[in-house]
């Protein structure tokens, strides 16, 4: 099999495994809650459902609200093709390396935003500002924690960064340490979990990413959805494959590939269990929280930064 | 980097010592604060005790227990009883302009980076590259004296230097002679008794720990009153 097929199957794989990975935080959150909860497979139930459904559109919709959906949901999986899941060996790497990520993400961020504006309800309005309020905030985070990584590995491609540190011997990095609490802030506020926004709730004042998807349905709805759920997906696997890259396949050899996909579903599933931990002992903060939220977190990418240059260099 | 497991992990709890400096800074909490102080001299104490773990020397294990008594327990105890008696247990001080202050303490560790590159271009241990850190925790001791208006956060700001001139002296050097230790830690001790009767005695004449307050005690106009 060549590195590209395989390529193109680990992308699938990321449309696969995103509705269950969701579905698998609500039942564990629901566990601890002492409540029985949906089954782990009731997202794919629900995007099943929606796409059977008819799409109804406002009249005041135009185009863009039209395409957003397919947009959001393109980049998002464009984005994810181009984070190593089960092997580092991938030829979509070497076209995208995490600023273009972090590019396309912030494009479909911007076209949900648009949509959400576009029809013209208060919500979706409220939506996209709050949505691009936090995003704006987050951004300088996640680039400086990211940078952190590449004044180690010498690079900002994932793949090679991913690679670089398997060969490596292991090494206690403080820098690691910040950048990973640093990323962890930011993908909380990013994916829209507890306590920047609720995702389970459609409460008027507090909806930050219901309120801009408010007035889809259908097929469009469920493709709104996917594209969240593989968000989500997206920024557990960056997490996990950077800061714990152990097991990690760096051929496309099957029994390589075998036991990377063993220990990569183990690794998401645990970090699964601690985002449903949190989300229960942790109640959602006043939005005009979130910028000392996510100021916090670009202090600890800043000292990440330091601590490389004071500690990590020349030891 | 060929560094041994020990090394690695004294590295990693120096980075605490200075997470914690900003932590306090950041703290609103008097009593967060107070902990946060406990656990920088935890950080202080376990680099200590592991750099005379990976250098073999002997007389830095009682320094690492002298600071771990008195900076762990027993100020944090002091300090703890004492916000306790002057009911400031849920106090929550309003910091004016933290991005500010944070922005000015990251500015202070990059000038004690600079400040201390000729020393890690000459020759050392491997302990070098701390002496930074712990200049940098010094200066941020002074600026949160400097930003901070309670009493009781500008005497952590004091102790936390306090800290750092004691990192710097195990990191430096292989720590400082036992009387010169047992004399700066007796020197803290009293100070810390000293400020715990100053804090009654601010407290009893502007009726608040806060001392921008102390301000107003100048001559009090007619139509103020």
């Amino acid at each position: 099999m060549s590195a590209w097929g395989f390529t193109l199957i680990q992308a699938l794989l990321y449309l696969a495994l995103a509705p269950l990975l969701a579905g698998w935080i609500q039942k564990v959150k629901a566990r601890l809650q002492n409540r029985r909860g949906a089954s782990i497979w009731q997202p794919y139930r629900n995007l099943f459902k929606l796409f059977a459904k008819e799409a109804r559109m406002a009249h005041t919709a135009s185009p863009v609200f039209r395409a957003a959906p397919y947009i959001v949901f393109a980049a998002t999986w464009l984005a994810a093709s181009a984070i190593p899941l089960l092997t580092t060996d991938l030829p979509t790497a070497a076209m995208a390396d995490v600023i273009v990520i972090a590019g396309l993400l912030g494009l479909s961020r911007f076209f949900l935003a648009l949509a959400g504006m576009d029809v013209g309800t208060a919500f979706g309005g409220m939506g996209a500002s709050r949505e691009v309020f936090i995003s704006a905030l987050a951004e300088p985070a996640m680039l400086m924690a990211v940078f952190t990584l590449a004044m180690t590995a010498h690079t900002t491609n994932l793949a090679t960064a991913v690679g670089d540190l398997l060969v490596s011997a292991p090494f206690l990095r403080p820098s690691f340490l910040f950048a990973l609490i640093a990323v962890v802030f930011v993908v909380i506020a990013e994916t829209g979990r507890i306590p920047v926004d609720n995702p389970s709730t459609h409460l008027e004042l507090t909806m930050i990413h219901e309120a801009l998807i408010l007035e889809y349905s259908g097929r469009q709805l469920a493709l709104l959805e996917w594209a969240a759920q593989l968000k989500l997906l997206l920024f557990a696997t960056l997490l996990v494959n950077v800061f714990l890259p152990w097991g990690t396949a760096q051929s496309i050899r099957p029994d390589v590939i075998g036991i990377a996909f063993v220990l990569f579903v183990v690794k998401i599933a645990l970090l699964g269990i601690a985002l449903a931990v949190s989300e229960t002992l942790l109640a959602k903060m006043r939005i005009f929280r979130i910028p000392v939220f996510l100021n916090m977190a670009l202090l600890m990418a800043f000292l990440g930064l330091m601590s490389h240059v004071i500690l990590e260099v020349g030891a | 980097m060929n560094m041994s497991l020990l090394q690695q992990l004294i590295i990693v709890l120096a980075a605490g010592v200075m997470f914690s400096s900003f932590a306090m800074l950041r703290q609103e909490r008097l009593k967060t604060a107070i902990y946060t102080f406990a656990l920088q001299g935890l950080f202080v104490a376990m680099v200590t005790a592991l750099i005379a773990a990976s250098n073999g020397l002997d007389h830095l294990y009682f320094s690492a227990i002298l600071a771990f008594g008195l900076k762990v327990l027993l100020i944090p105890w002091m300090l703890h009883r004492q916000v306790r008696r002057l009911e400031l247990d849920r106090h929550r001080e309003s910091i004016s302009h933290p991005a500010l202050v944070i922005m000015a303490a990251l500015g202070l560790v990059i000038f004690s980076y600079w400040l201390v590159l000729p020393l890690v271009q000459s020759e050392m241990q491997f302990t070098r590259n701390i002496v930074a850190v712990s200049l940098a925790v010094v200066l941020i001791g002074l600026l949160m004296m400097v930003a901070r208006a309670q009493a009781v956060v500008q005497v952590l700001g004091f102790m936390s230097i306090e800290n750092g001139l004691f990192l710097a002296a195990v990191s430096a050097t292989s720590g400082l002679p036992l009387v010169v230790e047992l004399g700066v830690a007796f020197d803290v001790l009293v100070a810390m008794v000293l400020f715990g009767v100053f804090f009654f005695q601010i407290r009893e004449s502007i009726d608040s720990l806060n001392v921008d307050r102390l301000n107003r005690l100048t001559e009090r106009t007619g139509d103020e009153l």
